[in-house]
């Protein structure tokens, strides 16, 4: 056997680190890079399954998993595939636990059946896309370009959840949120990564325990329903159906085709079908305003307004930062935090009339169609400004910016 | 301080990556600065001019990127044939003499030749350069302390190889200071 050069490995933690390790991240500070903040804030949410195949540039969070699942007693599963991989979160979920995968391109779009499936059964999962370019195998670096798929790659498009974080810190709070929001609505969520993002290393703080909301699905039994007048799909205050696990002593109906309040799948109609389909869309669509995040930068007197989401904010915030420094106090800055469903009504509440609105984003131009219906009556020209495989530098945002604004 | 920005290039293999992480977390976590790093990454990662990025700021650090360099450490020609256009006129060069042979084509920068290899050989092992590197880039530059420094190599490496790490470290501080 040939010997083992210790030091080509970095120690993941010390043993007294591994030791109290055996729960979340403790309260403090720490040096992290953005994969790990990511399965880090999935433990703190309550994941405890994880299942994956690995594919670059998202195999980091996999690693971490396969960590830290067992130490907080959670379970890791190396699946065959991608398409086991969703799968079996569904089964996981309805077992009654958390449950994550991690992914990229190719792979995200072999788990289109079972994010179609999740949004029908009404099953919380989440899936992290550490977003590389494509179409086919493209590359491996920095990418936006699943922004759409996301939202409309899985058959029937029924709506989803999706958040773009753009710092390690945000890779930690929003996988937090993520998991809330899947609780919450009983959809599968995406959270939309990047290379850049899941490989920048950079600060982390993780606040006071008590301080983290985590929210946990609502089940049954916690509303006193008795398992004789539980309807599997009855929503609950007109919002999600209370969702039971499988030994709770419960009905259980795993239903991906169009069915009764009462799971019954047998007596179809077209009315049926409308009532069944028209709710998952509104639960989520209806809400919109609520499940928003936007925050707007400079917006008085603006008006060329840039736009972005994702590690792109951060270049076109420098860029809208050096010209305003510059003395164009005129421009504006808009960060999507939330991209699905599409924040629609918060833009709308926070831009009223701007000439130019200026939208980088790390693909030919995707997110600035849903923007332009949005802006369609308050901005003269939408600028798309497409840029592929690595993070747009803040001079060719600047470079883009001013070609028009010096017209 | 204002935003300071510092990259490592060299072979695949050199350690520039773990120069990065700890000059990265020496200022994030003991010098209480912000600090971004960044690698990169593909197969442009192999090969001759791997490379890693750190910028360093009091304030919020928005893109996480080397825009204009103020700092290039260079362990390979093909590093410094590549990255050398983004060093900032008046910026510190430090590149190691062995491997970095042709004439340096600027005159603009500061240039300082440290032979990383041979001083780790001679504080024994070739594979601790990049310690030496990096203690030439903390004496020369000053804008993270030595004990911060010291720290974040205890957290980044094997404890049974930290003495000569830190060993590695020091010689490449001193062979700068002369």
């Amino acid at each position: 056997m040939s010997e083992v050069d210790e030091t080509a490995f970095e120690p993941l933690l010390s043993e007294e680190a591994q030791k109290a390790l055996r729960g979340p991240l403790p309260p403090g500070d720490y040096y992290l890079f953005g994969s790990d903040a990511c399965l880090e804030g999935a433990v703190f949410a309550g994941c405890r399954y994880y299942a994956g195949y690995p594919i670059t540039p998202a195999s980091e969070i996999m690693e971490r998993a396969a960590q830290r699942m067992p130490q907080v007693g959670g379970r890791f599963i190396q699946m065959e595939d991608e398409i086991s991989s969703a799968c079996s979160l569904i089964g996981a979920s309805w077992a009654g636990v958390k449950a994550m995968t991690a992914t990229s391109g190719p792979g995200f779009s072999l788990m289109m059946e079972a994010v179609s499936f999740a949004v029908m059964s009404e099953t919380p999962f989440l899936i992290v896309n550490v977003q590389r370019p494509g179409p086919g195998q493209g590359y491996i670096t920095s990418s936006q370009e699943d922004v759409m798929q996301a939202r409309w790659g899985h058959h029937g498009g029924g709506p989803i959840i999706a958040l773009a974080p753009s710092s390690v810190q945000e890779m930690f709070d929003f996988t937090i949120q993520a998991f809330n929001y899947a609780e919450e609505w009983r959809v599968p969520v995406i959270l939309l990564a990047d290379e850049t993002l899941a490989h920048m290393r950079e600060k982390l703080t993780v606040p006071p325990w008590e301080k983290i909301k985590v929210l946990n699905r609502i089940k049954p039994q916690a509303l006193g329903i008795p398992p004789e007048k539980f309807l599997p799909y009855e929503p609950y205050e007109g919002k999600v159906p209370p969702m039971p696990a499988w030994g709770d002593g419960y009905r259980v109906n795993v239903v991906g085709l169009v069915r009764h309040p009462d799971g019954n799948v047998t007596k179809y109609s077209p009315e049926m079908h409308m009532a069944c389909v028209s709710r998952l869309v509104q639960k989520i669509e209806d809400h919109a305003d609520e499940i928003a995040q936007v925050e707007g930068y400079h917006l008085e007197g603006c008006k060329n307004l840039v736009v972005a989401y994702g590690t792109v904010t951060r270049s076109a915030f420098e860029a809208v930062q050096e010209l305003r420094g510059k003395g164009r106090t005129d421009i504006g800055f808009l960060r999507l935090k939330i991209l699905w469903p599409f924040p629609d009504g918060k833009i709308r509440s926070l831009i009223k009339q701007v000439e130019n609105v200026f939208f980088p984003e790390m693909n030919m131009g995707y997110l600035v169609h849903p923007l332009r219906e949005s802006l369609r009556d308050r901005a003269k020209q939408f600028i798309s400004i497409p840029f592929l495989g690595a993070l747009h530098s803040p001079d060719l945002i600047i470079g883009e910016i001013i070609k028009v604004i010096a017209r | 301080m204002k935003r300071y920005e510092i990259r490592i290039a060299g072979f695949g293999g050199q350690g520039v990556v773990t120069v990065g992480k700890i000059v990265g977390l020496a200022a994030a976590l003991y010098d209480k600065k912000n600090a971004v790093q960044t690698q990169s990454y593909g197969p442009e990662s192999r090969g001759g001019a791997c490379k890693s990025e750190v910028v360093l700021s009091d304030g919020e650090i928005h893109y996480p990127k080397v825009r204009t360099a103020d700092v290039l450490v260079a362990l390979s020609q093909p590093a410094l044939d590549i990255y050398l256009k983004d060093l900032k006129t008046g910026g510190l060069l430090i590149i190691d003499p062995l491997t970095v042979v042709q004439e340096i084509p600027r005159t603009d920068v500061k240039v300082v030749k440290v032979p990383t290899a041979e001083i780790a050989l001679e504080a024994g092992n070739k594979k601790f350069q990049n310690m030496v590197a990096l203690g030439a880039l903390a004496s020369l530059t000053g804008v993270i302390s030595r004990e911060s420094f010291e720290k974040a190599i205890k957290d980044s490496v094997p404890p049974k190889t930290l003495g000569q790490n830190l060993e590695a470290f020091k010689k490449g501080s001193e062979y700068v200071r002369g």
